[in-house]
C-alpha cells in the first residue's frame, strides 16, 4: 500500500516535469504573442522603429471596420469558405464512399487522393496558375479547341472569374482531407446496419440516407469544423495566384500586408483581434448546431 | 503496402456486393460505371501534377506554344533550377527548419504526450481541451507579436526563428496526436514493470516508446509536410534570399518582366519540392491516414 502511494506521488511528480517543457514553449509562442496581439491592437504603432508606439483606443478597429477593401476581403473569404467547405463534403463524401468500397486498384485510388494533400499549397496554386494562363494554359486551349469558350480568358485578372478557379484549386486540394475523414467515419458504421437494411428491402438510395448519412454526421461536424477554420485563414492561395490586387485579398491576406506592406502593427494586430472573434463565432455556431443536432 | 491489402480483404460495403452477386447485364454495366467513376477520381486528383510534371521537361519554345502535347523532353528547366542559388540555399533551408521543428516538436511532444495519455495529474482534462483548442489555433492572429518577438529576440531573417515559430502549429499537434496513441496501448504491460520496481521514467523510455514508434513515424511524417509546406511565416519573417525556404522561392520565381514567367523553371522546382513528398505519401500511405484521421475521429 504505502509503496504504491509512492508510485502515484512519483507518477504525479514525472508528469509535471515531462508536461513543462512543452508547457513553456507554448506559452512563450502562443500565449505571449496573443497578449502582445491584444495590446498592440489599442496601439498607435509603426514598425518604423521610428515613432513610439502610443495609446490610441479603438481608433485601429474603427480604421479597418471602415476600410472597404477590408469588407471585400470578408466578403471574399466567406464566398470562398461557403463554397469550397460545401463542395469538398459533398465530394468528399462522394470519394470516400468509393474508396470504401471493395475492388481491384483500391490502394491506388488512396494514393491518388493524398497526392493533392501532400503538395505543398503554394506549388498547387503556381501549377494552377500555370493551367488557367492565359494565351498557354492548358484548360484555355482545351475549352477553346472544344468550342466551349468562343476565345481565351484571363481567368485571374478580374474577380468575377479568379475567385472561382481560386475555389477550384482549393477543392481539389482539400477534399481529399475530407475523404479521407470521411472515409475512417464511414468504416466505423457497423456492416450488419447494410445487411438488415437489404432484407428489409430498402433500397440503396434510403440506406444512403437512412444508414450512412445519420451515422456519418459527427464526423462530417468534425472534418467541417477543421474545413472551416482552415478556410477563414486562406492566404497562400490568394497571395500566389492573385497577389495583392486590392479587391482580391483574404481577411489573413489583407492582415498580412497591413503588418509587412504597410508596417503598421497597431492596425495589423487589431484585423488579427477581429478575425480571431469571426473564428470564435463560427466555433460557437458550430458546437451549437452540433449539440442542437444531437439532442 | 501490405496494411493495406490486408485492409482491401476486410472492408466490405453494400455497394460492391451488390453489384458482383448479380452476374447480370444489369450488375456488369454498375461495375463498369463504378469504374468509370474511380478513374474519375483518379484523373481529377492526378491530372494538374501529372501536367506541370509534363511541363518541367518540356523545352521553352513548346511551353509558349498551343500545342497540347511535347514532341520533345528536356532536362533544361531542372538544370537552370539547380544552378539558381537562390532555389539551392531554399532548398537547405527548408530541410534544415522542417527537419528540426519534427525533432523538437517530438522530442517535447512526446514527453507531454506520455503525462497527458499515461500519468495522473490535475487538471488534465483542461490541459488537453486546451491543446485541443491550440491545434486549430488560426496562425494569423499571433503575426504581428511573433514579428515583434522575433525582432526583439534577434531571430528575424533566421532559421532558428522559423523553427521556433513552426512549434506554434506542430507542437499542439504532435502531443494530441501522441496523446491517443500512448493511450490507446493496453495497462498490464507497465503494471508488470511496475511490480519489478521500474521507475515511471524507465517504463516510458523502455517499454512505452518503442510501442508508440509508428505513431511517432506517422505524426513525424505529418508534422514534417506541413512545416515543408509553410508559407505566411516563412514570408513574413525572412528577407534575405539566403533564409527563405523553398515556398517562398517558388512563389517569387519572376522572369525578366512580369509577363514573362519562366514557367519552366517554376514547374521543375515545385517538381523538385513535390516529388519526395509525392513519395513519403506512396511508402507511408497507410501510416498518413492513420495519423491524419487519429486527431480527428477518435477525438
Amino acid at each position: 500500500m504505502i509503496k504504491e502511494i509512492d508510485l502515484y506521488a512519483r507518477q504525479k511528480r514525472l508528469a509535471w516535469f515531462l508536461i513543462m517543457p512543452s508547457v513553456i514553449v507554448v506559452l512563450l509562442i502562443i500565449a505571449y504573442p496573443t497578449i502582445q496581439v491584444l495590446v498592440y491592437s489599442l496601439l498607435k504603432y509603426k514598425l518604423d522603429g521610428v515613432t513610439p508606439p502610443s495609446f490610441v483606443g479603438f481608433d485601429n478597429f474603427a480604421f479597418v471596420l471602415s476600410d472597404p477593401d477590408w469588407w471585400s476581403a470578408v466578403s471574399n473569404t466567406l464566398i470562398f469558405t461557403v463554397v469550397s467547405v460545401a463542395l469538398e463534403s459533398i465530394l468528399g463524401l462522394g470519394i470516400a464512399m468509393v474508396a470504401n468500397s471493395k475492388f481491384k486498384g483500391r490502394t491506388l485510388l488512396r494514393v491518388a487522393i493524398l497526392v493533392p494533400w501532400a503538395i505543398p499549397t503554394v506549388v498547387s496554386a503556381q501549377v494552377w496558375r500555370w493551367m488557367v494562363n492565359d494565351i498557354y494554359g492548358v484548360v484555355n486551349i482545351v475549352l477553346t479547341d472544344l468550342h466551349i469558350l468562343p476565345q481565351k480568358i484571363a481567368w485571374l485578372a478580374t474577380p468575377a472569374t479568379a475567385l472561382p478557379v481560386i475555389i477550384a484549386v482549393d477543392v481539389w486540394k482539400a477534399t481529399p482531407f475530407m475523404a479521407l475523414l470521411l472515409l475512417a467515419g464511414l468504416q466505423l458504421i457497423p456492416k450488419d446496419l447494410y445487411e438488415a437494411g437489404s432484407i428489409d428491402g430498402a433500397t440503396k438510395i434510403r440506406q444512403f440516407w437512412a444508414i450512412t448519412l445519420p451515422l456519418v454526421t459527427p464526423t462530417l461536424l468534425v472534418a467541417l469544423i477543421f474545413r472551416t477554420l482552415d478556410a477563414l485563414r486562406v492566404f497562400d492561395i490568394f497571395y500566389v495566384m492573385v497577389g495583392g490586387q486590392g479587391n482580391m485579398a483574404t481577411m489573413a491576406v489583407y492582415n498580412q500586408q497591413q503588418l509587412i506592406s504597410f508596417l503598421d502593427a497597431g492596425v495589423g494586430s487589431a484585423t488579427s483581434v477581429i478575425i480571431l472573434i469571426v473564428i470564435m463565432l463560427f466555433v460557437i455556431m458550430y458546437t451549437r448546431f452540433s449539440r442542437t443536432s444531437f439532442e | 503496402m501490405n496494411n493495406a491489402t490486408k485492409e482491401v480483404a476486410t472492408v466490405d460495403t453494400p455497394t460492391s456486393e451488390g453489384a458482383t452477386k448479380k452476374a447480370d447485364n444489369r450488375g456488369v454495366v454498375l461495375r463498369a460505371l463504378f469504374y468509370l467513376l474511380v478513374v474519375a477520381i483518379i484523373v481529377f486528383n492526378l491530372f494538374p501534377f501529372v501536367w506541370a510534371l509534363l511541363s518541367s521537361f518540356r523545352p521553352s519554345s513548346e511551353l509558349f506554344s498551343t500545342k497540347l502535347l511535347p514532341t520533345v523532353l528536356t532536362l533544361d528547366h531542372y538544370a537552370a533550377v539547380f544552378k539558381d542559388a537562390r532555389f539551392v540555399a531554399a532548398l537547405g533551408n527548408s530541410v534544415i527548419v522542417a527537419g528540426s521543428t519534427v525533432v523538437i516538436a517530438l522530442g517535447l511532444g512526446s514527453l507531454c504526450a506520455y503525462a497527458l495519455g499515461r500519468l495522473p495529474f490535475r487538471f488534465k482534462g483542461a490541459v488537453l481541451y486546451l491543446i485541443l483548442t491550440m491545434t486549430m489555433f488560426p496562425t494569423i492572429s499571433v503575426l504581428s507579436g511573433l514579428f515583434v518577438m522575433l525582432k526583439t529576440l534577434d531571430l528575424f531573417n533566421s532559421r532558428q526563428g522559423l523553427i521556433l515559430t513552426y512549434l506554434i502549429f506542430t507542437m499542439p499537434f504532435t502531443i494530441w496526436v501522441m496523446t491517443q496513441y500512448f493511450r490507446s496501448l493496453p495497462k498490464e504491460l507497465e503494471e508488470a514493470a511496475y511490480v519489478d520496481g521500474a521507475s515511471p521514467l524507465k517504463v516510458f523510455w523502455d517499454i512505452l516508446l518503442p510501442l508508440t514508434m509508428p505513431g511517432l513515424v506517422s505524426t513525424g511524417l505529418l508534422a514534417f509536410i506541413q512545416a515543408w509546406n509553410e508559407f505566411l511565416f516563412a514570408l513574413t519573417f525572412t528577407v534575405t534570399d539566403t533564409m527563405k525556404t523553398v515556398p517562398v522561392v517558388i512563389s517569387q520565381f519572376s522572369g525578366s518582366t512580369s509577363f514573362e514567367q519562366p514557367w519552366g523553371s517554376i514547374m521543375a522546382g515545385s517538381m523538385v519540392v513535390t516529388i519526395p513528398l509525392v513519395i513519403l505519401v506512396m511508402v507511408f500511405q497507410y501510416r498518413i491516414v492513420e495519423g491524419l484521421t487519429a486527431g480527428a475521429v477518435k477525438g
